[in-house]
């Protein structure tokens, strides 16, 4: 049985200018052990999905339809208090930027503590202490830091930090929301050998948000391609870096440097984004798209199975 | 650097500007023209009398001599004499005090209370009606003269709807006593708590009295800033990052709420609060003129009528004093509950 | 080499027409409106002299203490006089004592700002010193022991409370000045070869005017505030002049005999005039730096 299971989400946000879905449609299931990496643009909708199952959506975003499952829960018509215990226990989600993730007052080890007491309240001070300790070494944080402030530490660690306190208390699934796009690549790069290695320790199931494709690529067991608020692509990640078939992910791979490419092009992706308020008709990528063909302009592509891979394009539909 | 340094350091930096003020002071007095002993009677004066009257006071000495006995003065709690009847001023200082320091509490309660109760009522309704007017009336609540807001408290309050005195602190012979234990003694000047240390009910609720009007003047009008801060806090608190990875974590929301936004949002409030103490001394000037309470500040106002300039001189100086003294305490427990500004 | 004259651009970029404040969302409706109540009562208090129904000064030119009638729309005071002109010119004192002490702020602020904060240093930071000590004072409180040394006077008055203001200007001016002074382009002058006083001119200068309006409109309503309470613990002017801050004295000792009207609509003038202003200086204010909103 899969361990996540979003259906049909629909995700609007209500502004003075209208309705607009943030994420639309977009159906996901994740099977324990797995990694997912979604990428996409900024502002494609992927950290709101991410969000959702947590029901963590800001106002003025609103989970307008769709069905979210996280084991045998029903994570969007639970009851708050439900809510209130799957979020750290159940599900670990790490911010993008650790530097106003933290609070400002709080010692490391008051986060610690706090939070295993909200979810564990027959634990001592002490042992809750004694696990934040465990954790900070385990990511390479001398533990004597847990007595520190979060502006003591730098971009780097307090990112540990952050992953620290998402699997204190041993979730099941950890969602992670663009968590080196803040850091420099020297330390983006022992992140994610972090992560890792804790996914294989831990046996975690792990969502990987992000819009740089390159780190999705040795990491993730499966790719899925966010564009738009829609789903582009989603299939294995070897098959998608290979044979990309939907052009935004064949555009996405060719705009990434590849040092083993001799003579490579680099290019870049014509146009923008589109105004999800006033959103084109028909594919919302076909105004960017140089295979665009007249159906593209009129009918938005179905998401169908490919060879394997889910891709929703008009060059794959043979009907 | 520990909260202990930064103690040290806070109070050594306050010391020049404490004396800076003095000077001042002292400046104001006697350089700007005319002599402040010859200013202080209106008609022409013997100057053989003028010489002695200067003699008493010390202001015939020459000015720099004068500004060290000033400060040595100041340092042992003399501050000056009154040139009406040459008494210290420093007793009259201390006994009425005790007056503007109750008012200044109680106004400060009323101006918090309803600053943040109005500023957390906006922001929890952003952009409706009532956020609106609320934050027009935090805006136009400034503008309004405070003596002016006090007539017409007590135009509607007292005389109108005679629910209230319209001034002074007590009535006649009612002064709570404090504690009294055989030969024991202790009141702290203030009625609220000297009636309650003396259990009487009836100077209780009349000491109450005679301190709404006046307190909730001085409250009202100074509430404006508090209710704009408030909201913006609580609007931006509530939205940032680590307010969401807080319930992301799966905490409670009440503690979200109260441990994390409200507390996070607090803090600029309360340094608001140093800011708005001397805003809230000058109207206490205004509001106890205008309420007849027994106040310095009535004190400052009646000693101007008298020309008593040397009065003055010391009224001024401990204002200054205060001040700095309360703005270093605050910076104090400011930096005691947020740990960044220590280091 | 053509020298870039970025003066008048920077100008033009600040100076929003009245026209277009109202497409400026809220911050401009206030200036607007902010603008308007105060121009309306400047035009009244200049024509008081031919609208008022009576010599404002003069003494029972009507029945002492009578309430708002036909004759006298606003009653009459302990003296005879009536309010209606009182209220027409009693804003003359506050409207001149407000601009001389903006005047004079303006005056020994901003070029002690520029020049303080330009030169950095000792000087910056001794004058800090100074401008941070009266800052910190209780403003009204100073002003009290100023003008008391002074004496009475619509000049007097305004000298009290420039003394107290200026610290406002030059904190203001200094934070621009120590942002300006580190952006790119002035550096790059510099390059060019503009001295000091050319950079200071050319470039500081025409930006930090729009701050210095901002706090000079909100300066306006301070002063008036402040005037009025001067008047109210006796240091105003004789009581000849018409002032609505005299009123709001006088009429205080006449509130026990129900006389209400010799407050109600002097305080209210001093309401909307200040208010007038505090609209206008916290919407240009807003226009000039604004904060972010949700």
């Amino acid at each position: 049985m899969a361990l996540l299971d979003i259906e049909s989400l629909v995700v609007e946000y209500h502004t003075t200018k209208g309705r607009t879905k943030a994420v639309d449609r977009v159906s996901l299931s994740m099977e324990k052990g797995h990694t997912l990496g979604l990428v996409g643009e900024s502002g494609c909708g992927k950290s709101t999905l991410g969000l959702s199952t947590l029901r963590l959506v800001p106002p003025p975003g609103k989970i307008a339809s769709g069905k979210i499952t996280l084991g045998e829960t029903d994570v969007i018509n639970c009851s708050d208090e439900e809510m209130r215990r799957i979020r750290g226990k159940q599900i670990g989600y790490i911010f993008q930027d650790p530097m106003t993730s933290l609070n400002p007052v709080k010692k490391i080890g008051a986060h610690f503590v706090e939070m295993i007491h909200t979810h564990e309240p027959g634990v001592s001070d002490q042992d809750a202490l004694k696990r934040g300790k465990d954790v900070l070494e385990r990511l390479g944080i001398l533990p004597e830091r847990i007595d520190d402030f979060p502006h003591q530490f730098s971009g780097g660690m307090r990112q540990r930090v952050m992953i620290g306190l998402a699997l204190a208390l041993g979730p099941d699934l950890l969602i992670a929301d663009e968590p080196t796009t803040s850091l420099d690549v020297i330390v983006e790069a022992q992140i994610i050998e972090l992560l890792k290695e804790l996914k294989k320790s831990l046996k975690l199931t792990l969502i990987l948000i992000t819009h740089n494709i390159g780190i999705v690529a040795e990491t993730a067991d499966r790719v899925a391609v966010m564009y738009a608020g829609r789903l582009a692509e989603l299939g294995e990640t070897d098959d998608l870096f290979e044979k990309p078939m939907h052009p935004y992910t064949q555009a996405l791979l060719n705009s990434v440097p590849n040092i083993t490419k001799k003579g490579q092009v680099l290019s870049w992706i014509p146009g923008a984004p589109p105004d999800l308020a006033e959103p084109p008709p028909g594919c919302l990528y076909h105004p960017r798209c140089p295979h665009a063909f007249d159906r593209c302009t009129k009918e938005e592509p179905p998401l169908m199975k490919h060879n394997g891979t889910y891709v929703a394009c008009h060059l794959y539909d043979k009907r | 650097m520990s909260l202990r340094s930064y103690v040290i350091t806070r109070i050594l930096l306050t010391i020049p500007m404490i004396i800076l003020l003095l000077t001042f002071v002292f400046l104001i007095v006697r350089i700007l023209p005319g002599d402040p002993a010859s200013l202080h009677f209106e008609k022409q004066v013997d100057p053989q009398l003028l010489q002695q009257f200067k003699h008493q006071l010390g202001l015939d000495k020459p000015i720099p001599v004068q500004f060290v006995d000033y400060l040595v003065g100041l340092f042992r709690g003399d501050f000056g004499k009154s040139m009406q009847d040459f008494s210290p001023v420093s007793q009259q200082i201390f006994s009425a005090f005790p007056a503007t320091l109750e008012l200044a509490i109680w106004a400060t309660m009323w101006m918090m209370s309803i600053g943040i109760v109005l500023g957390v009522q906006a922001s929890r309704h952003y952009n409706s009606a009532q956020d609106h007017s609320i934050r027009v009336f935090g805006t136009a609540s400034y503008a309004i003269p405070v003596f002016f807001l006090g007539e017409v408290m007590i135009m509607i309050f007292a005389i109108y709807l005679h629910w209230f005195p319209a001034g002074d602190r007590i009535y006649p012979g009612m002064t709570p006593v404090g504690l009294t234990f055989g030969d024991f003694h202790f009141a702290t000047g203030l009625f609220v708590i000297d009636s309650i240390l003396e259990g009487n009910v009836q100077k209780l609720l009349m000491s109450i009295r005679y301190l709404l009007l006046p307190s909730l003047t001085l409250g009202l009008v100074l509430c404006g800033i508090f209710i704009r801060l408030t909201r913006g806090n609580m609007l931006e608190t509530s939205q940032l990052d680590f307010v969401t990875a807080a319930r992301a974590r799966g905490l409670r929301e009440r503690t979200v709420v109260y441990g994390y936004a409200l507390r996070n949002a607090f803090l600029p409030i309360l340094t608001m609060m140093g800011l708005q103490f001397a805003a809230l001394l000058a109207g206490a000037v205004l509001t106890e003129t205008t309420f007849s309470w027994p106040g310095l500040g009535r004190f400052l106002v009646d000693r101007i009528s008298f020309r008593d300039y040397t009065a003055i001189q010391g009224v001024v100086v401990f204002f200054g004093i205060l001040v700095a003294v309360v703005s270093l305490a605050v910076d104090i427990l400011y930096a005691y509950l947020d740990p960044r500004i220590r280091f | 080499m053509e020298n870039e004259r970025p003066r008048g651009r920077i100008l033009v970029q600040f100076l929003p027409s009245l026209t277009g404040l109202t497409r400026r969302g809220l911050a401009g409706w206030a200036i607007l409106i902010g603008f308007v109540i105060v121009a309306a009562m400047a035009i009244m208090t200049i024509i008081s002299p031919w609208i008022s129904p009576y010599n404002p000064i003069g003494i029972n030119v009507g029945p002492i203490l009578s309430p708002p009638s036909r004759a006298y729309p606003l009653g009459t005071n302990h003296l005879g006089q009536d309010m209606l002109s009182r209220v027409y010119s009693g804003g003359t004192v506050m409207f001149e004592v407000a601009i001389l002490s903006v005047i004079v702020c303006i005056v020994i602020g901003v070029p002690i700002g520029l020049f303080a904060s330009y030169t950095g240093g000792y000087t910056d930071k001794a004058t800090s010193l100074v401008m941070d000590s009266i800052y910190a004072f209780p403003g009204l409180v100073l002003a009290i022991a100023i003008a008391a040394m002074l004496g009475p006077g619509v000049v007097n008055m305004a000298l009290s409370i420039a003394v107290v203001y200026v610290p406002s200007y030059f904190r203001i001016i200094r934070s621009q000045v120590l942002t300006i002074k580190e952006l790119p382009y002035v550096e790059a002058a510099h390059m060019m070869g503009a001295n000091s006083r050319n950079t200071l001119f050319s470039y500081i200068l025409p930006n930090v005017i729009p701050s210095i309006v901002a706090v000079a409109t909100i300066n306006f309503a301070d002063a008036i505030l402040t005037s009025a309470g001067l008047t109210f613990v006796g240091l105003g002017l004789p009581v000849s002049t018409p002032d609505w801050g005299w009123d709001l004295t006088y009429g205080r000792r006449l509130l026990t005999s129900g006389a209400w009207w010799v407050i109600a609509f002097p305080g209210l003038m001093v309401v909307l005039l200040a208010l007038g202003f505090t609209l206008m200086g916290e919407g240009l204010s807003e226009l000039f730096n604004p904060r972010l909103q949700k």
